[in-house]
């Protein structure tokens, strides 16, 4: 699972090689993030945040296990339970503003990271399961997102709740039954809080479990790279350790630079006011919206308001909405486009930059206004562009383009020229073995 | 081998043993899903009673009914009049206010105050509450509007408000669930 020239661990303390051969731990760090694993010399600061995603994790992990040294899940004390935390324990405030902040966090830098995959085409063959994974490891954070927003019991936290355990209720014959099911009652209630707190502890070390599955998946090939031409001869990877290593540190610094400011300085930003009002199952708040990081799918959800021949609105809304996402699965077979990297393929660029970024930017905008016009009509027009992004405009745009010539290699690319390749003949691109 | 013909000892043994464990797996799952399903102590606080006498015509209460807001009606002959002028078939979710009240009891409408596209709370019910334009109900996450019998008239919503099970105890109590 690496290149020829990539380096051997060789232990040189005798504690280390009677570990090595015993359980060879250090060894699959070495090869992994270490100076054994070989990665593309002209790595953009876009290759970042897979890093900066894998930290927001551990970040979520740590202060997500203190909060739960100081929560109740049950809705007489939850709401209390958390405002308790924040102003009598030790530390509670840090703790709390910085898991909240920590989930729109690691959305940020997840959006960026599933974005560049689609700008480089990092999905396409050889890594179709990496990107397969990550699709995954996605709807998993949206769960645990979900669900972890629910636990404060506040107002947006109740009706929030409601709202997403009623879209179940749209499918038809099962619906109603499942969502008692899901929520263990007929509305969210205390049943609810518990099960979701559970999860809520789980489901972040099931991701941790597919993160792992991940970064295996991608160093069967190794790391993708801004030109998407393959890895040819050792001129053209730098090992990791000390590389890599070292620009993801610097990644870290600017990174925890503007997550202070957040924490710190606008720890509620991105918060509703609405959930600093204890959960009232009489009264709806004026206005539901979710977290931030849901506001384009949401914007799906409720662009659908006419029936569709048998299929009602609301139904065709849950499909729209989760199938959003679903599309994202079949990316590396709609896209058949030999090129990887959007830097050459021209057409592409501009349904990228000028289509679905765009697209995007006003589903997310549309999600988090009220439901009315225009924003429900604006919406429809963007969910029907985004749709077709993928289904049909990749398709037809990857048959029909004429890609850039690209480099003969990533050296040349960073370099002009890259005698070493032309000259070695025996580093074919088959190496990565 | 004589072994060879028929079924042999050990394919015997191997469909039995896994066939065991299949009905132990379907042993393990049953009660491992079916706990998630409404406890006996939500489901006993499942029916609920409500005292109308105080209820004048045109006026409304909001009360609990699993742990859900549920509308209880008295409505006006100006509103019942209202009700019945509107043509049934021309309705997205076609229902009389016959079909939705007690025989004998048009006045008392009594529904879910859970509105049918995502299970927000419609105004209406409450002293000052704005009745949407069809005088009725008015949910203000996504803008269903509702008329004098509760039907869906404008908005995203797919249904009425539903109506639950009830019974009159008697004629100033009610019965839900």
């Amino acid at each position: 699972m690496s290149f020829p020239w990539a380096k051997h661990y060789t232990p040189a303390h005798p504690f280390m090689k009677w570990m090595d051969d015993r359980l060879p731990i250090p060894r699959l760090v070495y090869n992994a993030v270490g100076g054994g694993y070989e990665v593309p010399r002209n790595l953009n600061y876009f290759w970042n945040f897979g890093f900066l995603a894998g930290l927001c994790l551990v970040l979520q992990i740590v202060t997500g296990i203190v909060m739960a040294m100081h929560y109740a899940a049950n809705t007489a004390v939850a709401f209390d339970t958390i405002e308790m935390t924040v102003r009598d324990v030790n530390w509670g405030w840090l703790m709390r503003y910085a898991h909240a902040n920590g989930a729109s966090a690691f959305f940020v830098v997840i959006y960026i990271h599933i974005f560049r995959g689609f700008y480089y085409g990092s999905y396409k063959a050889p890594r179709e399961m990496v990107w397969l994974l990550g699709v995954v490891i996605f709807l998993l954070m949206m769960a645990t997102a979900f669900m972890g927003y629910v636990l404060p019991w506040g107002q947006m936290s109740f009706w929030g709740a409601k709202v997403i355990t009623g879209l179940f209720g749209a499918i038809p014959f099962v619906g109603e039954p499942l969502q008692q099911w899901l929520l263990g009652g007929f509305a969210p209630d205390n049943a609810a809080l518990n099960r979701f707190f559970s999860l809520h502890y789980l489901l972040p070390f099931v991701i941790l479990g597919v993160v792992i599955l991940h970064i295996w998946a991608l160093h069967i090939p190794g790391s993708s790279n801004p030109t998407g031409v393959e890895v040819k001869s050792s001129s053209d990877t730098v090992p990791f350790y000390p590389f890599y290593v070292a620009k993801d540190g610097w990644a870290i610094g600017v990174f925890a630079i503007l997550f202070a400011i957040a924490v710190f300085y606008f720890p509620n930003a991105l918060g509703h006011p609405d959930n600093y009002i204890p959960a009232n199952p009489m009264s709806t708040p004026a206005h539901i919206v979710p977290e931030w990081y849901f506001w384009p799918f949401y914007a799906i959800l409720r662009a659908f308001t006419q029936d569709f021949f048998f299929i009602p609105a609301k139904l065709m809304g849950v499909l729209a909405m989760f199938g959003a996402i679903l599309v994202w699965f079949f990316l590396p077979w709609l896209d058949k486009s030999p090129v990887r990297s959007g830097g050459y393929r021209p057409l592409y660029r501009k349904f990228f930059f000028f289509g679905l970024i765009p697209a995007m930017l006003v589903l997310f905008y549309c999600g988090g206004a009220a439901a009315a016009e225009p924003y429900v009509m604006i919406s429809q027009l963007a969910a029907l562009y985004y749709f077709a992004h993928f289904l049909i405009i990749i398709p037809v745009v990857s048959a029909i383009e004429k890609p850039l010539p690209l480099p003969f290699s990533i050296t040349e690319s960073v370099l002009g020229k890259d005698d070493e390749a032309v000259l070695d003949v025996s580093a074919a691109p088959a190496s990565a073995v | 081998m004589a072994e060879t013909e028929g079924v042999r000892r050990r394919d015997f043994i191997n469909i039995a043993a896994v066939s065991a464990a299949g009905v132990a797996g379907i042993g393990i799952v049953v009660p491992l899903v079916s706990q998630m399903s409404a406890s006996a102590d939500v489901l006993a606080a499942s029916s609920t009673e409500i005292d109308i006498s105080a209820i004048q015509p045109g006026q409304a209460i909001k009360a609990v009914f699993r742990k859900q807001p549920v509308f209880v009606r008295n409505l006006t002959p100006h509103e019942i009049e209202a009700a019945n002028k509107v043509d049934v078939a021309s309705l997205r979710d076609p229902q009389t206010l016959e079909e939705r009240t007690k025989e004998g009891k048009e006045n008392w409408l009594i529904t879910m105050g859970v509105c049918t596209h995502l299970g927000c709370v419609p105004l209406g019910a409450g002293e000052g509450e704005v009745k949407g334009e069809f005088g009725g109900y008015f949910c203000p996450c996504h803008g269903s509007a509702y008329d004098t019998a509760a039907r869906i008239r404008k908005g995203p919503a797919p249904k009425n408000l539903e109506v639950p099970k009830y019974e009159f105890s008697s004629d100033t109590v009610v019965k839900i669930g």
